[in-house]
């Protein structure tokens, strides 16, 4: 794709630095476990493939979908992070902040444990209704509010929704403990138990979800200095709304159908990237879907070493960066 | 200069048109409940420089959202090159009508060349990318708002009159015939207010397009409109040349200003100076004690 510009400091090797970056996560990802290998053994194992040899099926068939699952889900993630602060003009919208993945998450739960439905077919579809529904709560709820849906009025909608149904799937744990020890782990937002199966049915939701979103990031930047701008130059809100909810949901819905409600990425991410390639969403998508890849690769391998060998939840580690960033961007940006 | 007035701002036959390319014909709209712009008709001159003023509330900025299709009309219509602007393709619109909203704001640290670029928005698409001519445009734009020396500099770091030419540098790369100003001159200082309104004026009769501007300072319109449009209580209460419009008994029955009309004796345009009633002189007791 062509830009209108080149920044200064971002040179046109930057896309291949930021492969190169990423893929070198990706391969350090691989060599960290409980038996370290050394990366150029990753490197061989994935380039030629040897069953015979130990390290390479260890690599494979066991550290490679984790490996694939941490990048997906943080591209998925950064990438409707940067989508919704775009669209709705809020530096704090995320899907974390904004309800969306709690409410994926619950309906999971609710589906999961309630209903006993274990199809990996449908996970990422009942993580994408309850994704809208929460939304659709959330924005209610603020919309209703004195001043409307205000940035901050936003925000505390979300806390309110996220803050029932947290307290609503607590309710059903206690009512069927067994089950619910399974999805415990899965509730922090983990990369360790996903299965095969479900990488492969949410993954045409992830693609579905990034494509429109890049398809849309031209028009995004419109919107992002004011409607009436944006339908001055030409753009059409209201499908631009629409496609852009849509991507937003079957991002989010990948992504916790994959790992469950991993908090702050969305946050996090779309922000450093801002810092480095300007307020153009034709560069801030793709580069979000990058950095995020890379962010999450990296953030797994902290969760692993940290207090090694007992392993932490990725989503406890994203909430602990995230956090501290959310104050920041609360008190320099609203 | 000499004022043109009644129809002498169609006494150019070369640049004209067999209909005006903006044409209101019983234009209502509103926010949903009572249309707060009732059976607006106006046909707005080419080439020139339009003007609509009014008190606050009087409906003058919904009539121009409705005008640049941000908001649909209750009833009548609204014509652009003879069409109804509803039923034409948003992004064909926007080749041809450009907007500035009233006090828009530029997404943190966006650069002002890369503000001026979105104006060439409505001329790409996914399958046709940034060209030669895009920059050009970009370019001719920024030199004719006079921003191109901030180009590389953050919106947000420069003053508000620079940021406002900066965002009509932006609707001018949209290289549209017609161009929509929101109060673009509200809030900056005077001197800033008169070269914003010079650039328009400049902009209308150098490159031939037609302007609409909603104005607040009453002199400033006086000075640079071609065509004065006074509106109140969501109707038009007057229209016409400065000179025809412009008069004591129009300010008092639009706005209800008491206020007499004279002429600067330089440009021959009219002023209006509000009535103040004298300050009451109290012989101060203690000097006359």
């Amino acid at each position: 794709m062509i830009v209108p510009l080149e920044r200064p400091g971002l040179s046109s090797l930057a896309p291949l630095l930021g492969i190169a970056a990423v893929s070198l996560a990706f391969a350090w990802h691989i060599s960290v476990g409980a038996r370290s290998i050394p990366l150029h053994v990753v490197v061989e194992a994935l380039l030629s493939y040897d069953p015979a040899l130990f390290d390479h099926v260890v690599v494979v068939d066991l550290r490679l979908p984790r490996a694939l699952l941490a990048a997906l889900v943080g591209a998925a993630l950064a990438v409707a992070g940067a989508l919704m602060q775009g669209v709705t003009r809020n530096p704090l919208a995320e899907p974390g902040i904004l309800g969306l993945l709690v409410g994926a998450s619950f309906a999971v739960v609710v589906v999961v444990g309630v209903f006993d439905l274990t199809s990996p077919t449908l996970i990422p579809l009942v993580a994408a209704v309850g994704a809208v529904l929460a939304a659709g709560a959330v924005w209610g709820i603020a919309a209703a509010a004195p001043g409307g849906a205000a940035p901050l009025t936003l925000i505390l909608a979300g806390a309110a929704v996220m803050a029932f149904l947290a307290a609503l799937v607590t309710v059903a744990s206690l009512l069927d403990e067994q089950t619910f020890e399974q999805l415990r782990v899965w509730m922090t937002g983990s990369l360790a138990g996903a299965q095969n199966e479900v990488l492969k049915w949410a993954l045409p939701w992830f693609g579905a979800g990034l494509i429109v979103a890049l398809a849309v990031a031209r028009q995004v930047t419109a919107l992002a200095m004011g409607e009436e701008t944006a339908i001055g130059l030409g753009t059409d809100v209201v499908r631009l709304k629409a496609l852009s909810l849509f991507a937003v949901v079957a991002l989010t819905a990948a992504a916790v159908a994959l790992a469950g409600p991993m908090g702050f990425v969305g946050l996090v991410v779309p922000h450093a990237v801002r810092l480095l390639v300007g307020q153009d969403y034709r560069r801030i998508v793709p580069w979000s879907a990058l950095a995020g890849a890379g962010y999450l690769l990296v953030i797994d391998v902290v969760a692993r070493l940290l207090l090694a060998p007992v392993e932490i939840s990725t989503g406890l580690v994203t909430a602990l960066i995230g956090a501290p960033i959310f104050v920041w961007l609360v008190r320099t940006r609203l | 200069m000499r004022l043109k007035c009644s129809t002498a701002q169609y006494d150019e036959p070369v640049e004209q048109r067999d209909a005006p390319r903006l044409q209101l014909r019983d234009a209502s709209v509103g926010y949903g409940g009572a249309p707060i712009v009732r059976n607006v008709s106006l046909d707005v001159p080419d080439g020139a420089l339009t003007v609509l003023v009014g008190p606050n509330g009087s409906g003058k900025s919904t009539l121009m959202k409705a005008m640049a299709r941000v908001l649909r009309l209750d009833a009548g219509n609204i014509l652009l090159d003879g069409r109804p602007i509803g039923q034409l393709p948003t992004r064909q619109v926007a080749r041809r009508l450009a907007l500035l909203p009233q006090g828009p704001v530029a997404p943190e640290g966006l650069r002002v060349r890369e503000l001026v670029a979105q104006g060439r928005f409505p001329h790409q698409s996914l399958l046709r990318q940034w060209s030669r001519r895009d920059a050009d445009a970009v370019e001719a734009a920024m030199e004719a708002a006079d921003v191109a020396q901030f180009a590389e500099r953050p919106v947000s770091d420069l003053s508000g009159g620079q940021r406002q030419r900066c965002w009509i540098a932006m609707v001018l790369a949209q290289e549209t015939g017609l161009l929509l100003l929101d109060e673009p001159a509200t809030f900056l200082d005077l001197k800033v207010q008169v070269d914003l309104m010079q650039l328009l004026r400049r902009i209308a009769k150098q490159e031939g397009r037609t302007v609409v501007v909603v104005l607040h300072e009453l002199n400033v319109a006086a000075a640079f409109a071609d065509h004065l449009v006074m509106m109140q209580d969501g109707r038009i209460r007057a229209e016409g040349c400065v000179d025809a419009v412009f008069n004591a008994a129009n300010l008092a029955k639009v706005f209800g200003l008491d206020a007499t009309v004279v002429r600067d004796p330089v440009s021959g345009r009219p002023v209006c100076v509000p009535r103040v009633e004298p300050a009451v002189l109290h012989t101060p007791r203690i000097a006359a004690e």
